[in-house]
């Protein structure tokens, strides 16, 4: 088997605070392979940015600790020094985040802030970056480029402005694309937009990406496996189909049990995950998912509070229950509470 | 951009014009009387009188202020003293000198001092401050940002004579604070001024450390700085083009209110070197009850404040796209 393209081991990232220290990503492997998409799903504080962040090395040193390996094809990243971690930013891997208003710089045009990473990474001058900064606009769908790319970030709309992150991230054609929830900041239609020149530009480059976001919806349609996070550390793993048509932790349960669907009665209320996502700065002993668990006392001797399940390498949970009983339960219990659902999404 | 200045120019106007008539106002509540401090020792009713019909002040308060108004704009020929061309703020009580004339004598004086003094605080200040955001949180950082905390708790009247007792007085490295006019001699300028530059810059640049050290840190926090970093920026450049582009703003809007202020008249700083300018003349005009020369400096002050706070906005223009002149 060849090494995957991106391959995370046994991660640790913690940062001091005057509270104490955070365990913001505690033991977290995953794998990706080229061309292919990873959707990364978990609450707020479930580590998933804070991992995104650490692999292009733009955590805080003077607070932070980084534990583990992060390889990209070949090169190891935790230990990478600064000036090569510049080289590799914007260059092999690029990253596009949440809220575009505020991630472009409100004092630059938007075409001198595209243009910049290419004269940076291929030593292209000012004009030709120019040029090709223009040429990428118009790839990410802006109509009259080249007048658009001397406009500021304020004169753009909400959709237009993720569409010039896009091309931002892309000038340098990178192999490893990071959405930092793209579109959770724009509206309905503008997201599906967003989803699909995505999908068009991963085909068009071949680009892998990894895809976070807290919408199952649209994970559903973005990637080809999703992890599923919680409090630092993977909890469930698997392509889309199997995580969503038989989803193995009972925190998975919970996710799809919470989304709101068109097609049910719409006087039922939503079913929220019980309790709120644990301190990291304490986090519960054993399983840091037990005390919000419903099916914590279907695993004998205590095990939950006292063990803390491990993620096997292949389509796995982190849960002591047997693979019999998460099966059973699922079909018997949790199905037909997702009023047949699943089968559709998947 | 020309609407704009319009726009400020007239709105300075109007400013001005109102605090002229709150000055007139309170320049008459003062239970003084500027004839009676002119009359001397053989002072007699008649005398008195005479004084008042002279001064104006024994018309209606309203008639004066037209009077004033009037000569403001279009001079006058009517003082005593001689013809009196626009700007014209009559001649002073005390000194029988036109006030027009005064002001400009001194304002060279505050001048030197204001931009001297300006320079040495914005290198020294946005220097320190900015290393120490450049190396948050090690010793350097937490030297300067020490020093600056303790610097910035002393005043004027303290540094002042300590560095006159030390640097002049005592080691006679540098000689007494004077104001010798440039166009003269530009090196006696120099070495007249530097005692109170140095003291003056080392107040104001305390606090210009503590400020451009916090918002660079602030706006290294902002999205978009994690932005070009992770399109691969180095730090320095990030530091300089992006974050430092962002600090400005407040860096800019705290030196035009210093800036104005101080071509207003340092009034303490010229006071402890003994340098005649605005400020001093300032407090004159107060002490002798010196209407003419009081309305003088107000105004004159008052323009050098508006007129920096227009040129603070026109900057905001041009550092930040979003804003826009109207």
């Amino acid at each position: 088997m060849t090494p995957a393209f991106l391959s995370v081991r046994d991660l640790h990232v913690s940062f001091r605070t005057e509270d104490g220290v955070v365990r913001a990503v505690d033991g977290l492997s995953f794998d990706l392979d080229q061309g292919k998409t990873l959707g990364i799903v978990g609450e707020s504080g479930s580590g998933k940015s804070v991992t995104n962040l650490t692999i292009l090395g733009l955590h805080n040193p003077l607070f932070t600790t980084v534990e583990g390996e992060i390889v990209l094809d070949g090169q190891e990243l935790t230990t990478a020094h600064e000036s090569e971690l510049e080289k590799l930013r914007g260059n092999k891997v690029a990253m596009i985040f949440q809220d575009p208003l505020s991630a472009l710089s409100p004092y630059y045009t938007v075409g001198r802030q595209i243009a910049e990473p290419y004269m940076k990474h291929t030593g292209a001058s000012r004009k030709a970056a120019w040029k090709r900064a223009v040429e990428m606009l118009g790839k990410v769908g802006i109509p009259h480029p080249a007048e658009r790319a001397k406009d500021y970030p304020h004169q753009f709309s909400g959709g237009m402005r993720q569409r010039a992150m896009i091309a931002m991230a892309l000038i340098c054609d990178p192999d490893l694309l990071i959405a930092d929830e793209p579109t959770t900041a724009l509206d309905v239609t503008v997201q599906a937009q967003i989803l699909d020149l995505l999908k068009d530009l991963q085909r068009e480059f071949g680009t892998a990406i990894i895809f976070i976001t807290h919408d199952l919806g649209v994970i559903a349609d973005m990637a080809d496996d999703i992890m599923v996070m919680y409090a630092g550390g993977a909890i469930e793993r698997g392509t889309v189909r199997e995580v969503l048509r038989s989803p193995r932790h009972p925190y998975t349960w919970g996710l799809l049990n919470s989304m709101p669907r068109l097609d049910s009665d719409l006087s039922t209320p939503l079913s929220p995950v019980p309790g709120a996502p644990p301190s990291l700065l304490t986090p519960p002993p054993g399983c840091r998912f037990h005390p919000r668990c419903a099916f914590q006392d279907r695993v004998g001797g205590n095990r939950c509070v006292t063990e803390r399940p491990l993620l096997a390498p292949d389509r796995a949970s982190a849960c002591h229950l047997t693979a019999q009983q998460k099966h059973t339960i699922f079909i018997d219990e949790i199905k037909p509470r997702l009023r047949h659902g699943q089968e559709d999404t998947a | 951009m020309l609407r704009f200045l319009l726009r400020r120019s007239l709105g300075a106007v109007v400013i001005l014009f109102l605090l002229s008539i709150v000055a007139f106002l309170l320049f008459f509540g003062m239970p003084r009387d500027p004839a009676l401090l002119m009359c001397g020792k053989t002072c007699t009713p008649a005398n008195l009188e005479n004084l008042h019909h002279v001064l104006g002040l024994d018309k209606s308060i309203p008639e004066q202020y037209g009077i004033f108004l009037h000569n403001l704009v279009l001079g006058s020929d009517g003082f005593a003293q001689g013809p009196c061309p626009a700007p014209c703020f009559g001649y002073s009580y005390h000194t029988n000198e036109q006030v027009w004339g005064t002001l400009m004598d001194r304002l060279p004086i505050t001048v030197s001092l204001t931009l001297g003094g300006a320079v040495c605080f914005l290198v020294i200040g946005l220097g320190t401050g900015l290393i120490a955001a450049w190396k948050r949180g090690t010793l350097v950082d937490k030297t300067f940002t020490a020093g600056a905390m303790v610097i910035s708790s002393m005043q004027i009247y303290f540094l002042g004579p300590l560095a006159l007792a030390v640097l002049v007085y005592q080691t006679h490295l540098f000689e007494k604070p004077a104001y010798h006019e440039f166009t003269a001699d530009p090196a006696t300028w120099f070495t007249g001024l530097i005692i109170p530059w140095v003291v003056l810059s080392t107040i104001f640049a305390s606090q210009y450390t503590r400020m451009a050290r916090s918002s660079m840190i602030e706006q290294l926090q902002e999205e978009h700085v994690r932005t070009a970093r992770a399109k691969g920026m180095s730090r320095r450049y990030v530091f300089f083009r992006y974050a430092w582009r962002g600090s400005l703003i407040p860096i800019v809007t705290i030196f035009g209110i210093d800036l104005g202020s101080l071509l207003g008249g340092a009034i303490i700083t010229e006071y402890t070197f003994g340098l005649p300018g605005l400020g001093r003349l300032a407090v004159e005009s107060v002490f002798f009850s010196d209407l003419p020369l009081l309305l003088g400096v107000m105004l004159f002050s008052a323009t050098m404040i508006l007129l920096c706070n227009i040129v603070v906005d026109a900057a905001y223009a041009y550092i930040d796209p979003r804003v826009r002149l109207a």
